[in-house]
């Protein structure tokens, strides 16, 4: 995983448009959030291999970053990304890592499932 | 304290959810008892592939965490020493939401085909993570349906907060001192998980650190409602 390199997830972004997508994308906190310490609460999102397709994608801020993907029927949303793996060249897998570096969010796009 | 320990010919099954979880419930009892001659079994349900710890600087995702921890999964377990390493495929945090017949057969098919006297796995309701619960929770169900004389001697581990207000103190405690080598080099397979600042904080433990922390395993033997 590397530092998120902005224009290239923006190009990376723009070339995915138009498409059947398949998408992984999640929040959490972890599951010891409240059990390390009881005044957090505890919660977590992720739906995998999920159909999309979006018309039109930015990435956007100064880091960590945000990605909206306005779809035909609503938007997919992402924020708090840091990272991507730049060894991916069909799919665009992003995560954010929080300063301990656990992951918090993940947003992946890929043609193929997951 | 318990000391029924045998030595021996003696067959254990270890059924837990995450890879790295047999690091921090057994690691040192089940090399202390391979030691003295125990074939163990270790079904392992899920590649831990939700794990937030991708190392430090990240080197993981989402798409290359379940590979990498296969890997570090099988070193931990040469570590220890386990003989019989089964990864059973189910999807990290979904095993409360998998199907409860497969489950329970997988476990019963376990169980039957190994013929274990002792199981190790989480107590149901008091090991914090949903995963760990539910596994737990399997394994006592098809324990359970065994016939009372059949039964494998089941220790759990539990650590959820209060847990002693619930179940007591733990009945089994085994002093791994001697056998923190093989413990420390399991935990050190896990390379994407043992970073993690609240395992092992943010510097070398000293010897005397790690004995006080990981010297001990503490276990519940489990009491099943029509046990005699």
């Amino acid at each position: 995983m590397q530092p998120i390199p902005f224009e290239d997830i923006q190009s990376r972004i723009d070339r995915l448009a138009g498409q059947d997508l398949y998408i992984h994308l999640e929040l959490t906190t972890g599951a010891y959030a409240s059990h390390l310490d009881s005044t957090r609460h505890p919660a977590s999102v992720f739906i995998t291999n999920a159909a999309v397709r979006y018309s039109q994608g930015s990435i956007s801020g100064s880091g960590p970053y945000r990605v909206g993907l306005k779809t035909e029927q609503g938007w997919v949303y992402a924020e708090g990304l840091t990272h991507v793996d730049e060894t991916e060249a069909e799919r665009l897998i992003l995560a954010g890592h929080d300063g301990q570096g656990k992951l918090v969010v993940a947003l992946q796009l890929s043609r193929e499932m997951f | 304290m318990n000391d029924t320990k045998q030595t021996g010919q003696q067959r254990i099954l270890v059924v837990l959810p995450h890879p790295d979880d047999e690091s921090f419930v057994a690691a040192g009892t089940l090399s202390m008892y391979i030691a003295g001659g125990a074939e163990v079994t270790y079904a392992c349900l899920t590649l831990g592939e939700m794990g937030r710890n991708m190392g430090i600087p990240p080197f993981a995702n989402r798409v290359s965490l379940p590979g990498i921890r296969k890997e570090e999964l099988a070193a931990s377990c040469r570590a220890i020493g386990i003989q019989d390493l089964r990864m059973l495929g189910f999807h990290d945090k979904m095993v409360e939401f998998e199907d409860r017949q497969l489950l329970d057969s997988t476990v019963t098919a376990l169980l039957l085909e190994l013929q274990p006297q002792m199981v190790i796995t989480f107590y149901p309701g008091y090991s914090v993570h949903p995963d760990h619960d539910a596994t737990g929770a399997a394994v006592i169900r098809a324990v359970g349906r065994l016939p009372e004389a059949e039964r494998p001697v089941v220790y759990c581990s539990a650590f959820a907060v209060n847990h002693e207000q619930a179940i007591g103190q733990a009945d089994v405690i085994f002093d791994v001192s001697d056998f923190l080598d093989q413990k420390m080099a399991s935990i050190r397979a896990h390379a994407t998980q043992f970073q993690a600042a609240e395992l092992v904080g943010n510097r070398e433990l000293t010897a005397e650190e790690i004995r006080l922390r990981y010297g001990t395993e503490k276990f519940w033997t489990y009491r099943f409602a029509d046990q005699a």
